[in-house]
């Protein structure tokens, strides 16, 4: 009894998350939908209607997350709308979810919202959330049973605190030629610890440029055991932990569930989250992100593999349908012609007309269409209320409500027809183009970091329009009708829109239509091309004896950009030293420049030191010789001197007076970086490095540049000594300068010896 | 069986010095009191492989090691001695031998390999895949003392060392990546098209490479010979022929492809049943076209073999190898050595003598002909023959080799004493290597010094 009343206080105390395993069990399950996926990728459909309510098999998305919501035993869903919210508010009011007995389905509703993280983040606010929750996008199609995965999350959040979210995923190869997976998204690379299930790494997006993927030392020194998986795929179903809220609420720069929130969480160990993941095996989960995943997935509820979510099942106010032999799906009062022959997997919504002799194979057809004779219809998703007239063709497009196409119009693969659009007589229009009534939103800044901005002024501009649209339709189209009358053919209404540059090339990846063939074999000769340049890369390296590993090679990338970026420096200093020479800046100005030059190279002082005599040598080479201007139109330019014993006596007299001036002058600039007795060695290198290469003209008067060095305090006599007997055991062509200098170096060695 | 053996007995490896030197080559050292390469031989020998080459690194080394063999194995193998210089590397020992190898496969085993794991299930899984290289993998061993000695506690606190990075497919037969040595400090590159190829790919930081290969000859060769820069077999010639498996350069010139073409006509249909592999392996799938065509990429297969867990295997490359290998033959894993232990769990040679009140405790081995004063104790070592002991010794987990002297009261405690070696009265020695030739030690010493 007292246990219990403990229990019960203790309950009590901790509203919100309770450690008791009865608490948890009674709590009941919660769920948050996103009625909106933060992107454009079905453009331009959803300028005008939000992407929830696109019908799949002729039922709106949205049904399928929230019967299946209900199957898995969630007892209240958060909505969430954002685009177009006012539509799946009216939508979700008309329907039976609001009326369901132990099914709560509440919507909450705000436009200023641009992404995920925003939206998770005001949730937090309202404080609605009060256990673990599944966290799923409105456009997702699953038949999975939750138990499992929910028993497995909560007994870990119970043995470690850290475990804050269970990903949903399942096996799904991607074609290694395409490199992406059946459902058209990209290729996604996983790192998963075989026992604990544990997420160690995360990589969509991926970069193809980069042919590896590179696990960090300490994750396999803390795991003996790594799985990588290339044969995953997100199914983007979630459940998380209260926890996971406050994260986005902690780290307000967290937009994307995955790109920022799950990379965000793997990378931080200071918190040590955890993120682990569910395989499913038989049961069906897939997320609606492109066209081609609206295709696919089509295809297999057709195929009934998300059963009980199938045409001819009532889960959700579908009408009554039948199923045929040989995939085919009939709803009622069908008017279809004898001599019209309907192919396998195909669905045929409520009162269609199908005329004589067309010919309609895996496709689905919405209601209230009205198809004329002699159509053909392959592969295509007709929404509601098309009418297509006779002799047309259409092939892997997706037609949406209210389309008109004249006779003998004929659709390319790939083709969107969206709202109300009017294809003319004969018309063709072409392979992947998209056709809409409203004009293609002029930002085109379809970055992945831009996206939500843009999708933002998508939505805000749609509303606009939409808001004019509705009280002078007729007004519009025929205007627009009038002045794009050639684009789609004679009576035809609706803009083509542009497909922006770059985007023509992946145009391929994300549309209903197959992929074609030669594009294809253009990926995979790609492909053998790539292999051939890294196995190539490796070959040549290998080859030249060093035991070279991809490690290795990448350090010798870093080590050519490093030499990269002291070149750079260089060039940066000298346009700087030059530039306050020019305009007499001052000394301390130039320190203050070249420090913050270094900082930003990552250089050593010793580097600066070198980069600043070197451009102090360089203008003291170009300062023209006040005595032999008459000379120095005979030889233009000092660089153009072959050898350095070419160079007239007098000039280098001249040569040696501009450098002992600038000196002077800059000695200041020069000393601040010679901090250590390394400095001056570096200076000494250079110099002779200088003499030999870039700036021959000084290498008849190195000792005595030497000797104004050190007068002037520069350098010291160590330093000089040091790089002499460092120079000791050097190549005899290396001894050049130190052999020209014998006789000072000489007279240093003596001055110290008698000091002592 | 169409492979040819050739086992690496190496030099007088530097990492072990001071316990080699010319007369006792790295093959020689004795574990048990008997030369390790004897393991080795003694495993071929099951596996019913009696021809074998065993190469040796250096002309003083060859000898001993050859006279060795020549003893002990008179009338049971036939063995032959090859000779290479020193320093070549274990990819230049064979390609010195290029020339003796005819068969159509070659296992190449380290002649320090202590292990029970027989050579013919290699040789099998290779054949099985026709693999053009199959690697033996197993558990890292544990190092340091199992039992809790002097310095026992510290061992045990300290991780398993790693010793290799291996990817592997999720059905453990084939080879995907592989890093040695200095990559380990690295983070882990994996490529990304060969698991696109594979799709899942099982790393593992605590396995490593057992130092057991089965090649196939002729890629082995041509590689030696394209690849004139190549020193070591496994961190050159394996992670070459790993990192080249989806886009084999090897088989292309010359003889062998058409050999190649041939047997595959020949002997397809037994390979797959053999792998009974109704399905195929990616790298079959990888190397089709598009279409499902006919195979339009070239690709060669690496395997591996995973020693099981309650096999024994592990190499005498280290000190410490050295002493965790004389300690677990005549421990856990005293069927390798070949003795017969007694009631006591340890091996007393007849001809040993023993003193009153001196005390031999369980995994131990004391070698014949030696002497023991009384009142000494010795615990988990092994004593070589002949050897003298006196009177209030201690022997602690330690490994006293052949005809050496102690002195009365000495301690020994984790340490190695070499042969001939003399130690004075009263010295006690601690984690101490103690050089042979009659050096005489009235030194007290501890931790890893050596003389």
């Amino acid at each position: 009894m007292g246990a219990q009343k403990k229990r019960a206080a203790a309950a009590a105390a901790a509203a919100r998350v309770s450690e008791d395993p009865d608490d948890l069990a009674r709590q009941p399950l919660q769920a948050i939908l996103l009625a909106d996926s933060f992107t454009t990728k079905f453009r331009p459909i959803t300028l005008e209607r939000p992407k929830v309510l696109l019908p799949l098999v002729n039922v709106p998305m949205i049904n399928y997350t929230l019967a299946w919501l209900e199957a898995a035993g969630v007892a209240e869903v958060f909505v969430f709308c954002c685009a177009h919210s006012k539509q799946v508010i009216d939508y979700l009011e008309n329907s039976e979810w609001f009326s369901q007995p132990n099914f709560t389905v509440k919507t909450i509703e705000s436009h200023n919202i641009i992404s995920a993280g925003d939206a998770l983040r005001l949730i937090y606010e309202q404080n609605v959330i009060h256990g673990d929750f599944v966290l799923i996008s409105g456009d997702t199609v699953s038949n999975m049973s939750l138990t499992q995965a929910l028993q497995e999350h909560k007994e870990r959040k119970k043995k470690d605190n850290n475990a804050v979210m269970t990903m949903i995923i399942k096996k799904s190869k991607p074609s290694p030629i395409t490199r992406q997976s059946r459902l058209g998204t990209d290729e996604l690379f996983m790192a998963i610890d075989p026992n604990t299930k544990q997420l160690l790494y995360y990589e969509d997006k991926a970069d193809h440029s980069k042919g590896t993927i590179c696990l960090d030392k300490m994750l396999l020194a803390e795991n003996p055991s790594i799985s990588l998986h290339n044969d995953k795929q997100d199914c983007y179903i979630d459940i998380c932990s209260p926890e996971v809220l406050s994260l986005f609420t902690d780290n307000f720069d967290y937009q994307h569930l995955r790109r920022h929130f799950v990379k965000g969480l793997l990378l931080d160990d200071i918190m040590g989250y955890k993120i682990f993941t569910h395989e499913i095996h038989s049961s069906y989960a897939a997320r609606i992100d492109n066209y081609r995943s609206y295709d696919i997935v089509s295809k297999d509820i057709i195929q009934r593999w998300t059963y009980p979510y199938v045409p001819d099942v009532k889960f959700c106010g579908n009408r009554a349908t039948k199923l045929e032999r040989r995939g085919m799906y009939r709803a009622l009062e069908i008017e279809q012609s004898r001599s019209a022959q309907v192919g396998s997997f195909t669905v045929i919504g409520y009162g269609t007309k199908i005329g004589s002799n067309s010919k309609i194979s895996d496709s689905v057809i919405g209601e209230g269409c009205t198809i004329g004779s002699n159509v053909l219809i392959e592969g295509s998703y007709i929404w509601d209320n098309v009418i297509i007239e006779d002799g047309c063709e259409l092939r892997h497009v997706i037609v949406c409500d209210g389309v008109i196409m004249k006779a003998g119009a004929v659709l390319k693969p790939g083709v969107v027809l969206s709202f109300k659009v009017v294809i003319g007589e004969r018309f063709v229009v072409p392979a992947y183009s998209k056709v809409s009534l409203l004009q293609q939103p002029t930002v085109h800044d379809s970055d992945e970091e831009l996206e939500y901005a843009d999708n933002s002024s998508g939505t805000v501009e749609f509303s606009s329009i939409q808001g004019t649209a509705d009280q002078s339709n007729g007004e519009m189209t025929s205007e627009s009708s009038e002045a794009h009358k050639p684009k789609l053919g004679t009576g035809g209404v609706g803009y083509i829109w542009s497909i922006c540059e770059g985007g023509q090339e992946e145009e391929w990846r994300h549309s209903v239509a197959p992929i074609p063939e030669d594009k294809l074999t253009e990926l995979s000769e790609a492909m053998d091309d790539d292999q051939e340049l890294v196995t190539q890369d490796r070959t040549a390296l290998s080859t030249s004896g060093e035991l070279i590993s991809d490690s290795n090679a990448s350090e010798g990338d870093d080590n050519e950009d490093s030499k990269d970026d002291s070149v750079y420096f260089e060039k940066e200093v000298e346009a700087t030293f030059l530039r306050a020479v020019e305009e007499n800046v001052k000394v301390d100005h130039v320190i203050l420049e070249v420090n913050s030059l270094r900082l930003s190279y990552n250089m050593t002082s010793a580097d600066c030191a070198g980069a600043v005599f070197y451009s102090m040598m360089k203008l003291a080479i170009k300062t023209p010789h006040s005595s032999a201007i008459g000379l120095l139109t005979l030889y233009p330019s000092p660089f153009s001197m072959v050898a350095s014993n070419a160079y007239p006596i007098y000039l280098s007299g001249e040569l040696q007076q501009n450098t002992a001036n600038i000196i002077t002058t800059w000695q200041k600039l020069l000393k601040s970086y010679l901090l250590e007795i390394d400095e001056e060695i570096e200076i000494i290198l250079k110099f002779e490095e200088m003499c030999l290469e870039s700036a021959k003209e000084f290498s008849p008067l190195f000792a005595r540049i030497l000797h104004i060095l050190y007068d002037k305090d520069i350098l010291q006599e160590d330093a000089i000594l040091r790089w002499a007997d460092e120079k000791e055991g050097a190549d005899e062509s290396d001894k050049v300068f130190v052999r020209q200098s014998e006789k000072f170096i000489q007279w240093l060695r003596e001055a110290s010896e008698e000091e002592d | 069986m169409d492979f040819q053996v050739v086992v690496l007995a190496g030099g007088t490896s530097k990492k072990l010095v001071p316990l080699v030197s010319k007369e006792v080559p790295k093959a020689l050292l004795p574990v048990a009191n008997r030369p390790v390469l004897s393991y080795v031989l003694e495993q071929l020998e099951l596996s019913n492989i009696k021809d074998l080459i065993v190469v040796v690194e250096g002309a003083d080394a060859a000898l001993c090691v050859g006279g060795w063999i020549s003893a002990a194995y008179v009338d049971r193998l036939h063995v032959e001695v090859a000779t290479v210089p020193e320093d070549v590397g274990t990819a230049g020992a064979l390609r010195a031998i290029a020339h003796h190898l005819t068969a159509k496969d070659v296992l190449v085993v380290s002649g320090d390999l202590v292990s029970d794991v027989p050579p013919g299930a290699v040789t099998a899984a290779h054949r099985r895949h026709d693999a053009v290289v199959t690697a033996m993998i197993c558990s890292v061993p544990v190092s340091g003392l199992s039992e809790a000695g002097s310095s026992g506690a510290k061992d045990k606190t300290k991780k398993p060392g790693r010793y290799n990075i291996i990817g592997m497919d999720p059905t453990k037969q084939f080879l995907l990546h592989i890093a040695t040595g200095a990559e380990l400090e690295k983070d882990t590159r994996i490529r990304k098209s060969i698991l696109r190829a594979v799709g899942q790919m099982d790393i593992r930081a605590d396995l490593m490479d057992a130092h057991m290969y089965a090649f196939n000859r002729s890629v082995l060769q041509e590689v030696l010979d394209q690849k004139d820069k190549f020193q070591s077999l496994k961190q050159d010639v394996l992670p070459y022929l790993v990192r080249s498996q989806l886009k084999s350069e090897i088989l292309i010139n010359g003889a062998p492809q058409g050999q190649q073409a041939k047997e595959n006509g020949n002997d397809k249909v037994s390979y797959r049943i053999l792998a009974n592999a109704s399905t195929p392996s990616f790298h079959e799938l990888y190397a089709l076209g598009p279409n499902g065509s006919a195979p339009v990429r070239r690709t060669h297969k690496c395997c591996v073999y995973i020693a099981s867990n309650s096999k024994y295997c592990v190499r005498l490359n280290s000190i410490q190898a050295f002493m965790d290998i004389n300690r677990d033959v005549i421990g856990e894993a005293n069927h390798l050595s070949g003795y017969n232990f007694s009631a006591q769990n340890n091996i007393i040679h007849p001809s040993a003598e023993l003193g009153s009140k001196t005390t031999v405790g369980p995994h131990c081995m004391l070698g014949e002909g030696s002497q023991m004063g009384d009142k000494c104790s010795v615990k988990r070592s092994v004593i070589g023959r002949h050897c003298r002991i006196g009177s209030n010794v201690k022997v602690v987990n330690s490994v006293v080799m052949n005809h050496v002297t102690i002195g009365d009261g000495c301690s020994i405690q984790g340490s190695v004493i070499c042969s001939n070696a003399q130690l004075q009265e009263r010295v006690a020695l601690k984690d101490c290597q103690v050089l042979s030739l009659s050096t005489s030690v009235f030194l007290s010493l501890s931790s890893n010094e050596y003389l």
